[in-house]
């Protein structure tokens, strides 16, 4: 049986299936981060672009790895130097990376949408590697993965996500992920970022609810997700600094009023000291550094889906990586 | 001479409906009448049709000056032309604006050489649209401007559209406003809602409309000026204008197809082709909107034909300029979704596209001896596909390409001449 999707722009069109099928796929690159030996030759002879039109450390290193250690070559296009500052139209810039010949493209693009309409054109996968404030797929997986791990569940899990909600495509992603698996959401941050709109984003069987305090929106939180505060977006309008941290950085008081068993999850860039306290990105409850190395195994196997193919070479790989 | 028999009279002046002859010498109408004999005559056999005054559109960007590789007043007039349109009011938001009557004229003179139907220019309200010194619009009226807009944007402040309206109520021109407040509206792709939420594009309010309808209300009410709203797209700027009109205020509005068909849904698949600005609205404004259409809020249907190069539109849905194109499909959106759905009657929609728009414009219309002898006909049935590569436009920027549809243009006649048959 081979997979049916040929790109992963979102989350949105993914059954449940096809997301526990790539999370499955993940277990084998999992182990291999733990060997002493990562290298595999699995797509040997393979290129991939990282087309990062918006700044990226940690995708893009992550994308660039992942690529490496199933042994295909990668092409860097970075945001500094695009062409796209010369003035060249994207879809022209695209089509000129595709005309050396790449298996896959890799895009970040800071207008959402933007590899929708690139897909358009393209014959090769395209994977969304953040799209403006749109989607995130592959953190919303490896996100999953780690929550996995901890869990040993995605179902019917209580999920707060704290912070800029609006403006965040990892909110958006998860949020359309585990409402999949019948998450009830509870969303919290300024009202600014957090229009009654966003509960209409709920896939059937979730729930979203909006709430104001941070210490009634981790109550009964399995899962609670720190988002980024995106420091340019303080100003537009102005929301001074030292009222976001007095409201809502997840502190050790306020985690202690979650379950004991919940984890703390961060996207990063983490700044220490505002939306996180940093005895909160330390504790044992908090898994940042797990969904960083979770991001390698999620992107190699999706690597892999995407340009080698089939489930049986799946299979190969799992026996190998053993 | 030209006698077109036999057609279905739609005459919103005089209410009339009935099959009647047309007899028309040179530019005026000449007789109406059953049956008239006119030997010598170049006959049009209009059996079947539908025969109204000549349709106006109030609200088009022809692009020329500056942008012909867009649209130029040649290929926009003869999309017109194929769309029933006898005249055109042409925004004034070209390279350079309409801001003074040399760029007045030369519209005017290029429409007269190279356009398909009459092209009846805005002009400027501020100089360059830039809101700051007033335009000279009593220049402009004298070389044929027929109205005033800083179309493209609003006009900038109230105390300069306060000038305008007290300064054009003297020259007897109406003031045509793109209602935005930039300040809520700035670096918005689409109407704010679940959909832009969803999709994570940035959202305009509803309000950045309606708080600068309210503005143009509230000065016309000080001015006692004419104050039109273009493009009206939700339900409170509506209740705005109906408020308004009910307190003899002169004010008035337009709506276009695209307004009355689509909403934000439909920007799912962030498709430029369904960016405009204002951006398509919820469905409640929509129905909103179809209401304003039957119950005479709504004083006309106007296209904000909007022309873009296809290199422009295929970009990021957020770096594509607003805008669609609108003649050749007004009158088959219009009979699909407002008549064939029973939600207005034909006489009313010609009205829409008749005596609404001359009526803002100070003018008449009207099937009737010594009027202009300009005429559209269509058919309200017959089935065609619209096919955005067989349009006369430059341009392709259009969401209803390949649309099948009931009815539309078939034939447009202009001072006594049929300058197209389809």
């Amino acid at each position: 049986m081979s997979h049916r999707f040929r790109n992963l722009l979102g989350i949105e069109p993914l059954t449940r299936e096809d997301i526990a099928f790539i999370l499955e796929q993940s277990r084998p690159f999992q182990e291999i981060q733990r060997h002493p030996l990562k290298k595999l030759a699995t797509l040997r002879g393979k290129s991939v672009v990282l087309a990062f039109f918006e700044s990226s450390t940690r995708t893009r290193i992550s994308f660039g790895t992942a690529a490496s250690r199933l042994g295909a070559d990668s092409m860097n296009l970075q945001a500094e130097s695009s062409s796209l500052r010369k003035g060249e139209s994207l879809i022209d810039t695209v089509k000129t990376l595709d005309a050396m010949k790449p298996d896959c493209l890799v895009m970040r693009h800071s207008s959402s949408g933007a590899p929708h309409f690139v897909q358009q054109h393209l014959e090769i996968p395209v994977i969304n590697a953040g799209d403006g404030t749109h989607a995130h797929p592959t953190q919303a997986l490896l996100d999953a993965l780690t929550i996995l791990d901890r869990k040993g569940c995605l179902d019917n899990l209580n999920v707060t996500i704290i912070g800029d909600i609006l403006h965040s495509r990892v909110a958006r992603s998860n949020i359309q992920l585990l409402g999949k698996f019948g998450a009830r959401f509870t969303l919290c941050g300024p009202a600014m970022w957090l229009p009654r709109e966003l509960e209409t984003l709920a896939p059937p069987g979730s729930s979203i609810r909006r709430v104001s305090t941070i210490e009634d929106a981790v109550r009964d939180a399995d899962v609670v997700m720190v988002l980024r505060v995106q420091q340019e977006r303080l100003h537009e309008p102005a929301l001074p600094l030292d009222d976001y941290i007095l409201l809502y950085q997840l502190t050790p008081e306020r985690l202690r009023l979650a379950p004991p068993g919940a984890i703390v999850m961060h996207p990063g860039p983490m700044i220490r000291g505002l939306e996180i306290d940093p005895a909160v990105a330390d504790c044992p409850q908090s898994c940042i550094l797990e969904q960083v190395t979770n991001g390698l195994a999620v992107r190699m196997a999706l690597l892999f889906l995407l340009i080698g193919g089939s489930h049986e070479d799946a299979k190969d790989v799992l026996h190998a990586a053993r | 001479m030209l006698l077109v028999k036999n057609g279905r009279v739609l005459d919103p002046a005089s209410g009339t409906d009935v099959v009647l002859d047309i007899l028309l010498d040179s530019d005026r109408i000449a007789q109406v009448a059953p049956a008239i004999n006119a030997p010598g005559a170049e006959v049009l056999d209009a059996s079947g049709l539908i025969v109204a005054p000549g349709f106006i559109d109030l609200h088009c960007h022809l692009r020329e000056p500056g942008e012909e590789y867009k649209e130029t007043i040649e290929t926009g007039t003869r999309a017109a032309a194929r769309g029933g349109f006898t005249a055109v009011c042409c925004m004034p938001n070209t390279k350079p604006v309409n801001d003074n009557a040399s760029v007045t004229r030369s519209i005017i003179e290029r429409a007269s050489a190279a356009g398909s139907v009459r092209v009846w220019p805005v002009g400027a309200a501020s100089l360059g649209s830039k809101g700051e010194a007033l335009a000279e619009i009593a220049a402009m009226k004298s070389a044929g401007i027929v109205a005033v807009s800083d179309d493209g944007r609003p006009i900038a402040s109230a105390k300069l559209l306060r000038q305008v309206m007290d300064y054009c109520q003297s020259l007897g021109l109406p003031v045509i406003d793109h209602c935005e407040d930039a300040s809520l509206s700035a670096g918005g792709v689409m109407r704010e809602g679940p959909t832009s939420v969803r999709m994570g594009l940035r959202g305009i309010p509803a309000c950045a409309e309606s708080i600068a309808v309210a503005r143009g209300v509230q000065i016309a009410a000080l001015t006692g000026g004419r104050f039109h709203v273009a493009h009206l797209s939700c339900r409170e700027s509506l209740d705005q204008v109906r408020a308004a009109k009910a307190k003899g205020l002169r004010v008035t509005c337009e709506v276009t197809p695209h307004h009355f068909t689509l909403t934000d849904e439909h920007v799912t698949g962030y498709d430029t082709r369904f960016k405009m600005n204002p951006p398509l609205a919820s469905r409640e404004d929509r129905d909103a909107l179809i209401a304003g259409l039957a119950d005479g809020s709504v004083d006309c249907i106007a296209t904000d034909h909007a022309p873009h190069d296809a290199a422009s539109k295929d970009v990021e849905f957020d770096k594509a300029p607003f805008g669609i194109t609108g003649f050749e499909t007004v009158l088959a959106l219009a009979l699909g979704k407002l008549v064939h759905t029973n939600r207005i009657g034909l006489m009313r929609m010609v009205e829409l596209f008749t005596i609404g728009p001359a009526r803002i414009l100070g003018i008449t219309r009207s099937v009737a001896p010594g009027e202009l002898a300009d005429l559209t006909l269509f058919s309200a049935d017959h089935e065609w596909t619209f096919r955005a590569a067989d349009s006369a436009s430059k341009s392709r920027n259009t969401p209803f390409d390949n649309a099948a549809f009931s009815g539309g243009p078939m034939a447009t006649i202009i001072a006594g001449k049929i300058v197209w048959r389809r």
